[in-house]
């Protein structure tokens, strides 16, 4: 029977506050989703007012000063802080993003922070990643041709053919784009995502790849690549400025250019 | 506890513990490989490399230049044999690279471009954009998912080596979404785990990079090598420390200070013109830009920003073409970290921290002194970096290096029995103690991020781009007492769920050891060499310091220095040339 409400267990409750520091003079709040599956206790929002003049200009940066100064149970991932590793992507302000790429100021009142919607929550703002890394795996993304490589050297590639790559071999894997599509909310068991699919397509349009038709044959499929109804969301959700919509649609359209 | 058996342990899967994983499996097939890291492969830190890979390929270059741009880069401390065999393979590495995939930027023939680089006689940098780093680590990860042999334990945190009869037989990890302890056994263990740049407060490195696996190797009684040699990077952005690559200057970027003078012409790297000039001005290497930089300010010649003091990264006359072509992410760091356009305006720059030539005492073969260890990347001290590393080899050095470490690792695994469980259980329920007493909250009362925030303040005011006496003297007695007070640490999450308090509060221990390490060593070296200068001993000493520090762990004492001789085949020490004298 079609459930409407989320489980008793899932509904979030308000949690904390945690003040700013007598005397700080440009306050924000940061209203944080937290959850840790050891308490038994259902999600909450804590609040965590950050003194702006001490803090960096990112939402990594508060992130991060509350994790040091006032809450060392604040659960997230991150690394390079500067948009190329993909650890940081959350949802913030109502919009998936990076959270070292994502400046504060850009966020009109209280900066509201998620995890990646729908995917299932180890803590805080970890999601499980487990299914989308094996949706990765079964696109084989990895060069596969028959022509045996030249005895020493490179193979030539034009630059042309090179530029065919552009705006496909740029995604960090981050899975904003996937996490912000309904469709992928709604078939994400069986249909691939825009992460994923712009991935396949960086490998379809690679001129020394050699396995097209059997990477198109593996993508026809109702669920895999079909489940793309242009929503658009991923392309407006990219950090990297990156359009898998219309990489999907490239897809599309070389499997219809093989049959007529 | 949980016991896994396997034939090759890798920690680490960044570029070098990928491509050891590769080269394990393309050796055997039949060989197991278990790939753990702290963090899903593509966040490791190769990522954020940005100019390129060096490796011979044109008609107009030689092994015998980059043998000798290496070997003066290194101000003679890099080993040689290791050299010469390094730039023999590094061709042949990044050609591999191109048939997994890679999509190198193309000259118009449909050949693979190349870019200059500091240090360099001929331009030799092998480049994608200026995302090398990012598209060398998304190909080998692709190609890793090719071997069925390959088991990767993602997001599992590795604490400790395990031995057994003075062999490394495993390690200890964790998997953090669970806290489950689990031992992962071996025939032989590879430590791919990087540098660990984190022990300064000002460094281009990840927030994972606080060297784990030099820890581990240094805990379990092998030497740490050349720790006191620490690469700063000339062109840093203030505030964030994300790095502005080589690239830029490689392309035809100019430094000038707040006179809008090309200040390196005063400092041995001029003259100013022609430019762009391969070993001149701004191609000089990074140690001496750097020392250039601090030179200037204490002449009061810097620029006064909200960040502290820089000079400026001027590209404006790139153009647009070229700018958006060879140096995008440049653009983009730029605008988003310092509000600038490098179409129309400078870029703020200073040094920062960037890379940890020292690491775990390793040889040609990848072998550590310990039997069955074996390590590659900027975790290991082969040394092909010797006392300054040169821009676009570090790359390269992880795919050479991680293929003759998973060959020799595959070979070893080949030819030993599996190692029994009883005593690496043993050691690993010894070992899991500390985090079960941090979790459990029944000690301490020192927080980690104020013992961390002490380590990289000392670190920075001691251990900087100038060292003295005085202030080394003042760090280790620092370190010292972090190190005491690190004993009474504590921390609040009582959950074994993803407890990234648990993580910090264990990298802050190895951390405060590696920075021991650092400090110590440099304290003894009397002289200046490369990125380690003195400015109460300003020469180079090759009668007492041609040699490589070797920092052995000392229980709760610092660490006893001892050293060992450069490997000397055909180059001998000599003065250092760039600028007008290198054409």
């Amino acid at each position: 029977m079609a459930e409407f409400n989320l489980p008793a267990n899932s509904r979030v409750t308000e949690g904390k506050t945690f003040k700013a520091p007598a005397g700080a003079k440009r306050v924000k709040k940061f209203k944080i989703y937290r959850y840790d599956p050891d308490s038994g206790q259902n999600p909450r929002v804590d609040t965590f007012e950050v003194d702006l003049d001490a803090c960096g200009p990112m939402v990594l940066d508060a992130l991060l000063k509350i994790k040091n100064e006032v809450d060392s149970t604040l659960t997230l991932r991150r690394s390079c802080r500067e948009g190329i590793c993909g650890s940081c992507s959350m949802n913030i302000d109502g919009t998936n993003t990076l959270a070292c790429l994502k400046p504060i100021d850009d966020v009109k009142g209280d900066v509201k922070i998620y995890p990646l919607p729908h995917m299932p929550v180890i803590k805080d703002l970890v999601p499980d990643l487990t299914h989308v890394y094996a949706q990765y795996a079964s696109i084989e993304p990895w060069m596969q041709a028959d022509t045996p490589f030249p005895p020493s050297g490179e193979r030539l590639q034009s630059p042309e053919d090179r530029a065919k790559l552009d705006g496909l071999w740029e995604c960090i894997l981050c899975f904003c784009c996937s996490t912000s599509c309904p469709s992928y909310w709604w078939n994400g068991d069986r249909y691939l995502g825009p992460a994923i699919l712009l991935q396949a397509a960086r490998w379809i349009q690679d001129s020394r790849d050699e396995a097209t038709g059997k990477r198109l044959d593996d993508l026809e499929d109702p669920f895999k690549l079909y489940r793309c109804h242009t929503i658009m969301n991923c392309t407006n959700t990219c950090p990297k400025g990156l359009n898998p919509a219309k990489a999907i649609a490239d897809i599309k359209k070389k499997m219809i250019e093989r049959v007529v | 506890m949980d016991v896994l058996q396997t034939d090759v342990v890798i920690v680490g899967a960044g570029g070098a513990g990928l491509r050891a994983a590769i080269a394990v499996a393309e050796a055997d097939p039949a060989l197991s490989v278990t790939l753990i890291s702290k963090v899903y492969p593509m966040r490791s830190h190769t990522v954020a490399a940005e100019g390129g890979a060096a490796g011979v390929i044109k008609e107009n270059d030689s092994l015998e230049n980059h043998f000798n741009d290496t070997i003066g880069g290194s101000d003679w401390l890099a080993d040689q044999d290791a050299v010469e065999f390094f730039v023999e393979q590094a061709p042949k590495e990044l050609t591999r690279l191109e048939h997994w995939g890679c999509p190198w930027s193309r000259d118009p023939d449909g050949r693979v471009a190349v870019r200059p680089f500091g240090g360099m006689k001929i331009e030799r940098t092998w480049f994608a954009a200026d995302k090398s780093g990012f598209h060398i680590l998304h190909t080998l990860f692709q190609t890793s998912m090719k071997y069925p042999s390959i088991k990767r334990l993602d997001e599992y945190y590795t604490t400790d080596l395990l031995l057994e009869d003075g062999r490394a037989v495993g390690v200890l990890s964790h998997e953090m979404r669970s806290g489950k302890p689990v031992v992962v056994l071996g025939k032989a263990v590879i430590l791919c785990t990087g540098g660990a740049g984190r022990v300064f407060p000002f460094t281009t490195n990840g927030a994972i990079k606080t060297g784990d696996g030099m820890a581990m190797a240094y805990r379990a009684g092998v030497p740490l090598q050349d720790m006191e040699f620490v690469q700063y990077h000339p062109t840093g952005l203030p505030g964030t420390g994300i790095l502005i690559s080589e690239a830029a200057r490689g392309e035809g970027g100019i430094l000038v200070n707040k006179d809008g003078y090309r200040y390196l012409q005063d400092y041995g790297m001029g003259p100013a013109d022609p430019w762009p000039r391969k070993k001149a001005m701004e191609l000089g290497p990074r140690d001496r830009l750097s020392q250039s930089f601090w030179q200037e300010q204490q002449k009061g010649r810097t620029i006064q920003s909200k960040w502290g003091d820089v000079v400026h990264l001027d590209l404006r006359h790139l153009g647009e073409k070229k700018i958006n072509e060879r140096l995008p992410f440049i653009r983009d760091l730029a605008k988003s970290y310092v509000g600038v356009d490098v179409v129309t305006a400078p870029i703020p720059v200073r040094p920062v921290i960037h890379y940890t030539m020292g690491g775990i005492a390793s040889d040609i073969t990848a072998g550590t002194p310990l039997p069955g260890l074996f390590c590659a990347g900027e975790t290991a001290c082969v040394s092909i970096n010797g006392a300054n590393r040169l821009g676009s080899n570090s790359l390269a050095e992880l795919l050479v290096f991680g293929k003759v470490a998973g060959e020799a690792a595959a070979r070893l695994a080949r030819s030993v029995p599996a190692p029994s469980e009883a005593s690496a259980l043993a050691q690993a329920k010894a070992h899991r103690a500390r985090a079960e007493a941090l979790v459990d909250g029944s000690r301490g009362t020192e927080a980690v991020a104020t013992i961390r925030r002490d380590m990289m303040a000392t670190m920075e005011s001691g251990c900087g781009i100038y060292r003295t006496q005085e202030g080394l003297e003042q760090t280790c007695t620092t370190l010292r007492d972090l190190r005491r007070r690190y004993r009474d640490v504590k921390i609040s999450d009582r959950s074994w769920v993803f407890n990234t308090d648990l993580t910090q509060a264990l990298e802050l221990g190895a951390m405060l050891e590696i920075a021991e390490t650092m400090a110590l060593s440099a304290l003894l070296r009397t002289e200046s060499r490369g990125a380690h200068q003195r400015l109460d001993h300003p020469q180079r000493d090759d009668a007492g310091f041609l040699t490589h520090s070797m920092a052995w762990r000392q229980g709760d004492e610092p660490p006893r220095i001892d050293y060992k001789p450069v490997t000397i085949t055909k180059s001998q020490p000599a003065a250092r040339v760039y600028g007008g004298a290198a054409s």
